[in-house]
């Protein structure tokens, strides 16, 4: 097996995972937990993919695909910042929710294929071995995960805005007091996290597999979250996990090709098994968990008067 | 201006009131949604959730699908009183079902009474077991009890996938991935001639007693509840939160497998690559839907039984797409989280300029 296109299906394989933990890295900051992920990738795959197949047009499909992302994420902020719903129920019916709407708007487009989005091409320059086939031949996807994770790295640890949704995140109470808006901030970084799943739902089918399959996302969005979790709410950490994941998807599809009698179903099973063991090991540790995660997470803010 | 005031106590007509007007504004939509996939959209509503009623088998299938759905809400709903969220019951279902289901094929020679015993305990251990596990890495390690627990029913899945595939394929079945036919000793007994209707619904009945009583007359029910309301006073009061977590993961993955193991050997018969049309995530919605309540939720697992045999009517009578049961589902919790606002918090009218006038 080619060594360097190993290190492609591994981006492949990351990239989904990558963008969907960094959207949910800066909606955790904010003291808000969206367990709607799933929900929200499925809703933006197939948003994407539609569009694609109807306007023939990958770049609407991208659009189309974060904005839908975007629209649940709004829905989830409405209930869970005026209406003070309990979050982890929202978010758990944000992805019921998406799961049975993504499969009724994609009973007429199953069995389409489409072209893969397309890859950047510099001519001979992409074609150089190795270097060149890996850092200059991936699709615009791919690079926009990088450029997101290092801005939101930047945007959390260097910027005034950054250390606002951070206040607002470990103490809503005293950032109130401070005149900050709470229920502003905490609105934008949700619709932040769904423009991000979007992404991610879009990259699923337009690029790891242009086609629609119903529940297609088989808990991507579950190991996005437990990736925050496993990055300590650090974007570079986050970025690692994402990687690591990615390797191990691959790593399923490899094993049978490198000759080892193994059921297919127990190769499919190691991305969960291993969400299970990263969580363990990392939340073992209380103080580090402490240390880094949003005081503030999970629970109602209501402006006392 | 309007804004909204905390309640001191929860209002208890509201909470009644709530699951109502979710139902309502869900029914609402559904005349939308049935508008923009084309169909008529009084016709379709009479299909998908009157007509399957009108029959006598309908009504006992109603029954056979809200068995699962009160086994596994009853059990959910204990520990989501005291906020340990056992997302994973798709999972123990599964479990359950594989644990029993492998009973009954080992022992499908035996023509023995003991063997239906047998086959359900398992059942239950399986789920149990599944159970545990999450509960085990959240009290020894701090796991999030959401992500492994879910993360347990993909693997569930697959297992269940990997031994219909291979192990327990039925040699005499045609290649197709399912197991032997399972003996009338394995099988749970039929309580209605003609029907589905088997003693799997005898359970669920007696788990929402049970459950019952032990939620309002035991001191064990009364931790979970402090746990969930005030956790701190909880912990002045020296409630042990291990061991809560322990008994609610323990309860809802028993449970789980109960209903798991009554639905291949009461329902399907067989063990098969599926064996739930999702029955454990739409439990989620209705132990939400019962308000967490035992009793209520006995009538929110008939009416999101009532979702499934509807969305199979419909798609038979006029061809609307399976997947419409599931958005209904989502859609009525989303309005159940909205409603539940007026139950906690009180709408008050302020003028605007006036409040801060007097100021």
């Amino acid at each position: 097996m080619d060594l360097v296109a190993i290190v492609l299906t591994i981006i492949t394989a990351s990239t989904p995972l990558l963008l969907a933990a960094t959207g949910e890295l800066i909606t955790e900051k904010s003291g808000v937990l969206n367990l709607g992920v799933e929900g929200m990738m499925l809703i933006g795959a197939i948003t994407a993919f539609a569009t694609t197949t109807i306007t023939n047009s990958a770049v609407l499909g991208v659009l189309a695909g974060a904005a839908a992302g975007t629209s649940m994420a709004c829905v989830f902020g409405i209930l869970v910042l005026i209406f003070l719903a309990n979050q982890v129920a929202t978010g758990l019916a944000l992805t019921i929710f998406g799961i049975g709407l993504s499969a009724l708007v994609g009973t007429g487009f199953v069995g389409i294929a489409l072209e893969p989005l397309p890859k950047l091409d510099l001519g001979p320059i992409s074609a150089v071995p190795v270097i060149g086939q890996i850092l200059l031949g991936q699709d615009f996807l791919v690079y926009l995960s990088f450029f997101m994770v290092v801005l939101v790295a930047y945007f959390l640890s260097k910027t005034r805005l950054g250390l606002i949704l951070r206040a607002v995140g470990e103490s809503h109470d005293s950032a109130h007091a401070l005149g900050y808006p709470v229920l502003l901030v905490r609105f934008l970084a949700i619709l932040f996290g769904g423009f991000m799943c979007g992404l991610a739902g879009s990259y699923l089918s337009l690029a790891y597999t242009p086609l629609w399959a119903e529940n297609m996302t088989a808990g991507r969005g579950w190991i996005a979250v437990a990736l925050v979790v496993f990055g300590t709410w650090r974007a570079g950490r986050v970025a690692l996990g994402a990687y690591l994941f990615g390797a191990i998807t691959i790593l399923q599809l490899h094993v049978q090709g490198w000759g080892l009698e193994i059921a297919s179903q127990f190769m499919s099973m190691l991305p969960y098994l291993a969400t299970i063991v990263v969580l363990v090991i990392i939340s073992r540790d209380g103080a580090k968990i402490r240390l880094n995660a949003p005081q503030s997470i999970g629970k109602a803010f209501t402006p006392s008067r | 201006m309007f804004t909204l005031e905390r309640r001191v106590e929860q209002s208890k007509s509201w909470l009644v009131f709530s699951p109502i007007m979710a139902i309502a504004l869900t029914i609402l939509s559904g005349i939308i949604i049935f508008s923009v996939l084309d169909k008529d959209p009084w016709m379709s509503l009479y299909t998908f959730f009157i007509q399957p009623l009108t029959t006598g088998f309908g009504f006992t299938e109603l029954i056979v699908k809200a068995t699962p759905l009160i086994l596994i809400g009853v059990g959910l709903s204990i520990g989501f009183k005291a906020n340990v969220w056992n997302i994973g019951a798709e999972g123990q279902f599964t479990m359950g079902a594989i644990a029993g289901g492998g009973t009954a094929l080992f022992l499908n020679t035996q023509e023995s009474f003991l063997v239906l015993p047998a086959v359900l305990l398992m059942g239950i251990f399986g789920g149990i077991v599944w159970g545990m596990i999450p509960a085990f890495l959240k009290t020894k390690f701090n796991a999030n009890e959401i992500l492994t627990s879910l993360m347990l029913s993909y693997v569930a899945l697959l297992i269940l996938s990997y031994l219909v595939h291979g192990p327990w394929r039925d040699p005499g079945g045609y290649n197709f991935p399912e197991s032997e036919i399972f003996s009338d000793f394995a099988m749970l007994p039929i309580l209605l001639e003609g029907t589905r209707l088997n003693l799997g619904t005898v359970f669920a009945l007696l788990s929402v007693l049970i459950i019952y009583i032990l939620l309002s007359r035991t001191v064990l029910g009364y931790q979970f509840k402090v746990v969930g309301l005030a956790p701190a006073a909880a912990k002045h009061a020296g409630f042990d939160r291990a061991k809560l977590i322990w008994l609610s993961m323990i309860i809802s993955g028993g449970l789980a497998g109960l209903a798991g193991i009554s639905e291949v050997s009461g329902t399907i018969g067989q063990l098969l690559p599926s064996v739930s049309p999702g029955y454990g995530f739409t439990a989620i919605i209705v132990a939400f839907l019962g308000r967490l309540n035992p009793v209520g939720v006995l009538f929110a697992g008939l009416i999101m039984a009532l979702t499934y045999i509807g969305g199979e009517n419909a798609q038979i009578e006029i061809g609307l797409p399976a997947a419409v049961t599931g958005l209904f589902q989502g859609i009525i919790l989303f309005y159940l989280l909205a409603c539940d606002v007026l139950a906690r918090y009180r709408l008050r009218y302020k003028p605007f300029l006036k409040a801060r006038d007097r100021e």
